[in-house]
């Protein structure tokens, strides 16, 4: 890449100029990290009257918490299905509307609505509809004779937070999916096809290869959006029940903090998953500089 | 090895767009076919229909005697070299030779005798194991033909497979479709929009225009017998005049030849055909204003005003030339020289 070195007459205007974006950084995300990674440390009594530093008990505790450890194991089951489910939907859904000619852009319109929806009503949307005695879908799952429940089954809770989650994120995904296809020329395809392959293997040999890097900046995001922007679909249904089986991790920092205020281990897990949201952005940088050439 | 024969083929698309209006083409075996024209005029279309990228409309494609109307691309057997040459980035130029074979369950052994055969008549063994981002434009083209050579296929389809290459590049590349060709005596098409490359490439020529054919020969017949005002104008460079028969009536002192058909209307001479000094038999003398003067080396393109007009008229002379812009000039139009059309069809006469 080429670098454009900019010279200023007066020393102190590039401070000037960086000014608003550093105090911003510094006020909503600098400060605030540093007072978690500091209360991480600290231990307090329910009503503040105390504080002594601990060094890393906090942390000890939570690794050999069996609560915090169940809370690790569904956050990683809950973010890929997540993550698996709502790419696979949407890219079939993508590749469906990618044939279309003339009724592409009505589709695109329509399977975007739903990135609108705020995450509590997505939750609420869910929660009527798989509502054990008002609901339809627990209505119809009623009469092939499985009891749907998610208020006392882990199963049933879990899968209702998943398919939210998974709706909400079908659009984004989606979007992405189908300018990645369009950015494949079609004379690949096409190349495919007169050398022998069937759509199928074409799909597997040529297109989804080519789709990598959209696949992988998508696998990435869906997975931040499953451990950190879900909390509101969690909160308006389950409230991480039933039995902390819908208990994610950014949800266990709520919970503990606020409601529990256990402050010095709710600050320990927010200062893990800053350093897993940290590292997977790395990663992301990473990979995202090689990209596929056409 | 396979004739291909194209009967009474349209293609309309949707909004009843009319891209190809009945068209007959027979290709031989071993033939190479050139088909020019602007852009928009259908050729690409046709070879795609050829290739099974396009449906037919109407009308029938058969290759080796077979219809393939209905047949996916991959039964049809052809092979065809795509403009941007479309090799599968993700793979390496060994990967994209083999992927056809593979495809159709070719054994690991022969795979591997056919991609060494093409890579060494095209002379790409250096670089089988690298990925085609990391190749020249020149060494890309030369992939795609090998990918298009290892499937030992009935027919090639070229679409326009050296416009994305310099001039330089261009030429040499020509040269070697063509003997390639030769060598293989597989039938191809091979479409372009360069009259240049269209001439020197091809047995027969096939000039279409608006979803037609114009007119099919051999290069030469097409240069010296174009069979309608399009082809007239088309090939050839510079480009052919044109002068309007009743304006050349009008001009003072001068006599058109009792031999024109009556029905011109229009009547053409290649630059290149104009002379300078009177010539034996009948001719059409006309004066005129050098305007300016193009040295391309052997030879030059004069551009002259004629007078009693604002028409250009372009001849080319031979070596250098005496003459200076500005310079009053008169010139000949030989009687065998003159390319007589009806206006109105677009058609020749006489």
């Amino acid at each position: 890449m080429q670098t454009k070195r900019t010279i200023f007459s007066n020393k102190g205007l590039p401070y000037a100029l960086l000014f608003p974006q550093l105090a911003i950084t510094a006020i909503f995300f600098l400060w605030p990290a540093g007072q978690a990674l500091w209360q991480s440390f600290l231990r307090q009594d329910a009503f503040g009257f105390r504080t002594s530093f601990v060094g890393f008990s906090n942390f000890l505790d939570l690794f050999t918490s069996p609560q915090y450890l169940n809370s690790l194991s569904v956050t990683a089951v809950f973010a890929t299905s997540v993550a698996a489910l709502s790419m696979s939907v949407s890219l079939l859904l993508a590749v469906a509307a990618d044939r279309m000619i003339r009724t592409r852009n009505a589709y695109t319109t329509f399977l975007v609505w739903p990135y609108a929806v705020a995450p509590a009503v997505a939750g609420i949307l869910w929660w009527f509809m798989f509502n054990p005695s008002i609901g339809v879908f627990s209505y119809v799952l009623d009469m092939l004779n499985y009891n749907w429940n998610h208020t006392l089954s882990r199963t049933d809770a879990m899968l209702l937070v998943i398919f939210a989650s998974t709706w909400k994120q079908i659009s984004y995904n989606f979007l992405f999916f189908l300018a990645g296809l369009q950015s494949i020329p079609a004379s690949l395809s096409e190349a495919a096809a007169i050398d022998g392959a069937r759509p199928v293997k074409r799909f597997f040999t040529i297109v989804f290869p080519l789709l990598s890097p959209t696949t992988f900046f998508l696998m990435v995001v869906n997975i931040t959006y499953a451990m950190f922007d879900t909390f509101g679909i969690i909160h308006a249904t389950t409230s991480g029940g039933p039995a902390q089986a819908t208990n994610i991790l950014v949800y266990k920092v709520f919970n503990d903090g606020f409601i529990g205020l256990n402050l010095g281990s709710s600050a320990a897990q927010s200062v893990i998953l800053m350093a897993i949201v940290i590292s997977l952005t790395v990663i992301q940088f990473r990979y995202i500089e090689r990209r596929v050439e056409y | 090895m396979a004739t291909i024969d194209i009967a009474g083929i349209r293609k309309v698309y949707p909004g009843n767009v009319t891209a190809i209006h009945g068209l007959d083409l027979s290709i031989d075996d071993g033939e190479l076919v050139v088909l020019v024209g602007p852009s928009g005029c259908g050729k690409s279309t046709l070879l795609r229909m050829i290739a099974g990228l396009e449906t037919i409309t109407d009308g029938t494609v058969s290759i080796g005697g077979d219809v393939v109307n209905r047949k996916e691309p991959a039964e049809r057997d052809i092979a065809m070299v795509f403009q941007n040459y479309a090799l599968y980035p993700h793979m390496s130029v060994r990967g994209n030779l083999e992927y056809g074979l593979k495809n159709r369950g070719t054994p690991r052994a022969e795979i591997d005798a056919r991609v060494t055969e093409a890579a060494r008549i095209l002379e790409i063994e250096p670089f089988l194991e690298r990925k085609p981002r990391q190749l020249s434009g020149g060494q890309r083209q030369r992939v795609a033909m090998g990918r298009a050579i290892v499937r030992h296929p009935k027919a090639f389809l070229f679409d326009e497979p050296l416009s994305n290459l310099d001039a330089k590049l261009r030429g040499q590349m020509r040269i070697e479709i063509k003997r390639l060709q030769r060598n293989l005596k597989t039938t191809s098409v091979y479409v372009t929009h360069d009259q240049l490359e269209a001439m020197t490439l091809a047995d027969r020529l096939v000039v279409m225009n608006a979803g037609r054919i114009e007119q099919v020969g051999k290069p030469v017949e097409l240069y010296e017998q174009p069979a309608s005002l399009f082809v007239a104008g088309f090939i050839g460079s510079p480009p052919m005049n044109i002068f309007d028969v009743s304006k050349l009536r009008e001009l003072p002192g001068v006599t058109l030849p009792a031999s024109l058909p009556q029905s011109a209307d229009v009547v053409g001479a290649r630059p290149d055909a104009i002379l300078l000094e009177k010539p034996q038999g009948e001719a059409i003398a006309l004066k005129g204003t050098v305007e300016l003067i193009e040295p391309v080396g052997g030879e030059s393109h004069v551009y002259a005003r004629l007078a009693g007009s604002d028409q250009i008229v372009i001849l080319v002379i031979q070596g250098r030339t005496r003459l200076a812009e500005a310079e009053e000039i008169a010139f000949y139009l030989p009687e065998a020289a003159l390319h007589p059309f009806e206006r109105e069809s677009g058609r020749r006469v006489g």
